[in-house]
């Protein structure tokens, strides 16, 4: 019974959040799922049964495989465990089949690959000082951050409800943060080099990396201590592709939206104005994928999460800068309400008037429209901040 | 209260599980021709709009009874009639008379889903956090993990928002919750009133009834009959009258009216038990039919006589002695009682046992969780049979983490921390080596949980022997009325030794 208790009680906060969050994913079982649960079926059924050499010439399916090798790998292995759950969904001319069992492994493969996700949270955690620590569980940077980052509200609606694997692949990228954080240059570089084997979009980061591997592994004289803000000065390059997040293809957006928010977590809890660039960027991405999930069932879903995950990171972060300004001004506030009023509009106001026949883009245009104000916005904050702020080294002494 | 994000954060947690369970099938899904409690709850609505009151509990051609005929009391039916205005207005043909039976379609599921939310959002979530906060000597942290807990209860969210039969039981829970936290808090004539609108609106919650009368009869006798008390008496007496008269005013006005309702609410006719439910007469007739062996009469008189036997001590304790902390224990106890020996039990019935048991979920947090678990679990053949085994697992999962996290269940088990100290005191006056309860308390808590995952594995994988289909079933409810049965001489102990140690106590100082 003790050893129940040490086990359960006590610091182990961090396996209760996993655990917790974990059998949320469980319950997300039965939701809504997009083409793209077909896309993996049919990656799976590639990779299964035909010969390498056919893999990328395969078209039997619209959905070819158009991720690189490793992610090809990735979903042969996934096939070997599929194949005991139900065998035909690795038949390449079994279209759009989706038998429970497939639906159960196709769901508990995304559930399960996020392990490496929370490896990599807990390695990142490792890196945040506890500076700003209070007394409570709950004001502590790190109980914060693995909230943020374990919790995320739109890691949850893609992967376990519209269905991808992101999860996964964000762990790689942050581990390799995390590595790059803890000094250790080459394993960073070398899990970055294999995540963009898994898939190709991360280039939109590499020039990040690579300047801050020129800097401070290859020409390091006078080099000043690496912390996690001395990586972000080259963030800027990867929050700024302005045509993916204003072009009409929204998943490419959801992508740089999720690499940057996922750096920014680890920035935000260090500085009270990176926790505000952090905040507008990141409430105003999430609800920039609800056309994702346009299903009736999943609207109480969709407005629930957003709601708890954006109260709780505006209220935990403000609790935690409390002694300094406030995290919003006026206009920053009233932008963030006025995301309300536009869903109200957008999901219940307009579906009831005449417009939603001749004009029935106009939700997905505001809806992009204002997020994309947001985001530019906070880019241009994160920049002005960047090129503004005293070097690391100063900072470190005050 | 400085925290209010965490706990608005908490009742997000709150509805986001219930609405993920709602998503999973309900109870006769898709089975003509009678469908399920679902169908019920559709067709109740269909006859309140369509025909006049007079004929609501009557069978007519209009109204055929024995199709899901109305079985509860009138605030039952006006909500119905209220659901009913609003799927008029979004589709007709949900509450069409006679076409629409059987009605099921996408739509209409989330319609009856919503309502069952608003209902919780209005009543019993509002009445969890306003208990929370005011509860003493807690952190506001504690506050806020107790609510979590509570609003986490497996049971209720699995049987209203999964199994759909008799839905919007978080409608007459949080009714009674808003009584018990008027009459603790000296609001007793406000509490009385929404006790009164719980009884109205399921009858199942007279379970609660003999508690909240003898809390309120304590409180007056110790104001003094002669003065104060008799006025709060009279106060009292007038409230549920009225409350009742409001209520039934339109079955009043014909005597055949009140008795047919009567007639409906309380099936005398019916048997001991109907199929299978952890209570003492099915468990027992695994032994002895006694369905069979006795007259109908001898056995309501039976079940009558152990069910207030039972229940009388602690009662009669609570009219001496009034305190909220004996009347939440007497709570548990009086519902328990009748669970266990009463008539016509249905499973969901543990249900109104459940909710005092989480209110007194932080004064003995190892006792109170496990009794909320082994009471989900007593629901188990229900749930397995309308496909809810993974928001079954997840939610009993998740509660137990949340239990012991918040709790710290595990370092708990002193004789103290289980409110065994004076009962342990006064045994081991005859037993001096009487020190090993919380130890046995440990294994039995132990044996319990491997019993209930074990048949929990054992009834998903396995297929029970041809000669004994319902093998499993029984074996689970068998399980779970010894469980209960040790949580009735459990909490019964608390009340009983309660007082003694406060006397002894004044006697010292």
């Amino acid at each position: 019974m003790a050893a129940l208790g040490i086990a359960m009680g006590g610091g182990n906060w961090f396996s209760a959040l996993v655990l917790g969050v974990t059998l949320l994913k469980c319950l997300l079982i039965p939701t809504y799922h997009s083409t793209d649960f077909e896309v993996h079926r049919n990656w799976l059924a590639i990779t299964h049964s035909l010969p390498i050499s056919q893999w990328y010439y395969e078209a039997t399916s619209e959905w070819t495989l158009d991720y690189p090798p490793f992610f090809a790998w990735f979903e042969y292995a996934l096939s070997h465990v599929a194949k005991h759950f139900d065998q035909e969904m690795l038949n390449v001319h079994n279209l759009n089949y989706a038998s429970s069992k497939t639906l159960l492994f196709q769901r508990f493969s995304v559930i399960f690959t996020d392990a490496l996700f929370v490896y990599a949270v807990h390695e990142c955690c490792k890196c945040i000082d506890g500076k700003k620590a209070g007394k409570e569980l709950t004001e502590k940077p790190k109980f914060i951050l693995s909230v943020l980052l374990l919790w995320n509200f739109g890691l949850l609606i893609v992967d376990h409800i519209h269905f991808q694997y992101n999860g996964f692949l964000f762990g790689l990228m942050l581990l390799s943060i995390a590595r790059l954080l803890q000094k250790r240059h080459m394993e960073g570089a070398f899990l970055f080099a294999v995540l963009l084997h898994f898939k190709h979009i991360y280039l939109y980061v590499a020039p990040a990396y690579g300047t801050y591997l020129l800097r401070s592994y290859c020409f390091t004289a006078n080099k000043p201590e690496p912390t996690a803000s001395s990586l972000f000065p080259t963030l800027p390059f990867q929050a700024g592709p302005l045509p993916c997040i204003l072009g009409s293809k929204l998943l490419g957006f959801v992508q740089c939206f999720g690499q940057s928010a996922v750096c920014h977590r680890l920035l935000s809890v260090g500085k009270a104005g990176d926790a505000s660039i952090f905040l507008i960027l990141t409430t105003t991405g999430h609800y920039s994928l609800f056309p994702l999930l346009f299903t009736a069932p999943e609207l109480p879903i969709k407005i629930l999460l957003m709601l708890l995950f954006t109260i709780y990171s505006i209220s935990s972060l403000k609790t935690l800068f409390r002694k300094e300004k406030p995290l919003f001004n006026w206009m920053e506030t009233f932008y963030l309400l006025g995301l309300g009023p536009l869903e109200v509009f957008c999901e219940f106001v307009f579906p009831f008037t005449s417009w939603k026949l001749t004009y029935s883009f106009i939700p997905l245009f505001l809806t992009s429209v204002y997020c994309a104000v947001g985001i530019t916005y906070a880019w241009f904050k994160l920049y002005v901040s960047v090129l503004t702020d005293p070097p690391v080294g100063k900072t470190k002494k005050q | 209260m400085e925290r209010w994000y965490l706990m608005t954060t908490v009742v997000l947690i709150g509805l986001t599980v219930r609405w993920t369970v709602s998503l999973n099938s309900y109870s006769g899904a898709g089975k003509p021709p009678m469908f399920g409690d679902y169908e019920a709850q559709r067709h109740w609505q269909e006859i309140t709009f369509n025909l006049p009151i007079k004929q609501w509990y009557f069978n007519s051609s209009d109204n055929d009874l024995l199709y899901w005929g109305l079985d509860y009391p009138p605030l039952t039916a006006y909500h119905s009639l209220l659901c009913a205005y609003v799927a008029k207005f979004i589709n007709p043909d949900w509450i069409a008379l006679h076409t629409s039976r059987g009605y099921e379609s996408q739509a209409h599921k989330l319609f009856m889903r919503t309502t069952v939310l608003v209902a919780d959002l209005l009543i019993y979530i509002p009445a969890v956090v306003l208990y929370c906060c005011c509860l003493k000597e807690m952190s506001t942290k504690k506050k806020i993990a107790n609510a979590l807990c509570i609003l986490l209860y497996p049971g209720l969210i699995l049987i209203d928002y999964g199994h759909f039969q008799n839905i919007y039981n978080s409608v007459s829970l949080g009714f009674a919750l808003w009584g018990v936290l008027g009459v603790s808090y000296d609001w007793d004539l406000l509490g009385s009133l929404a006790f009164c609108l719980a009884i109205n609106y399921k009858q199942m919650e007279l379970y609660h009834s003999l508690p909240f009368f003898c809390f309120l009869l304590g409180k007056c006798f110790k104001k003094g009959l002669k003065g104060k008390g008799f006025i709060l008496l009279i106060k009292l007496a007038c409230t549920v009258v009225a409350s009742f008269i409001l209520c039934w005013l339109p079955f009043f006005t014909e005597r055949e009216q009140t008795l047919q309702v009567l007639r409906r609410l309380f099936p005398v006719d019916r048997g001991l038990f109907e199929d299978k439910v952890a209570n003492v007469w099915c468990s027992f007739s695994i032994f002895l039919k006694i369905k069979d062996i006795l007259p109908h009469h001898i056995q309501i008189i039976i079940s009558f006589c152990f069910t207030f036997l039972s229940l009388l001590p602690a009662c009669i304790k609570l009219i001496l002695q009034p305190s909220p902390k004996a009347f939440k224990f007497t709570l548990v106890t009086c519902a328990l009682s009748f669970f266990l020996f009463s008539f016509q039990v249905h499973e969901k019935s543990i249900l109104l046992v459940s909710l005092p048991v989480c209110l007194v979920l932080s004064e003995i947090p190892l006792m109170s969780t496990w009794f909320l678990l082994v009471s989900t679990f007593s629901m188990l053949p229900l749930l397995l049979k309308d496909e809810l085994l993974m928001p079954s697992v997840v939610t009993m999962v998740a509660f137990f983490i949340a239990c012991a996290t918040s709790f710290s269940i595990f370092e708990k088990t002193s004789e103290e921390e289980l409110q065994l100290k004076s009962f342990s005191i006064s045994v081991r006056k005859y037993l001096p080596y009487f020190t090993f309860l919380p130890r046995i308390i440990q294994h039995l808590f132990l044996i319990s949980i491997i019993m209930m995952v074990l048949l929990t594995l054992m009834t998903v994988t396995l297929d029970p022997p041809q000669k004994l289909p319902d093998l499993f079933s029984v074996l689970v409810c068998f399980v779970s009325c010894l469980n209960f049965l040790f949580f009735l001489i459990y909490f019964n102990i608390i009340i009983m030794w309660d007082s003694k140690s406060r006397r002894s106590q004044k006697k010292i100082s």
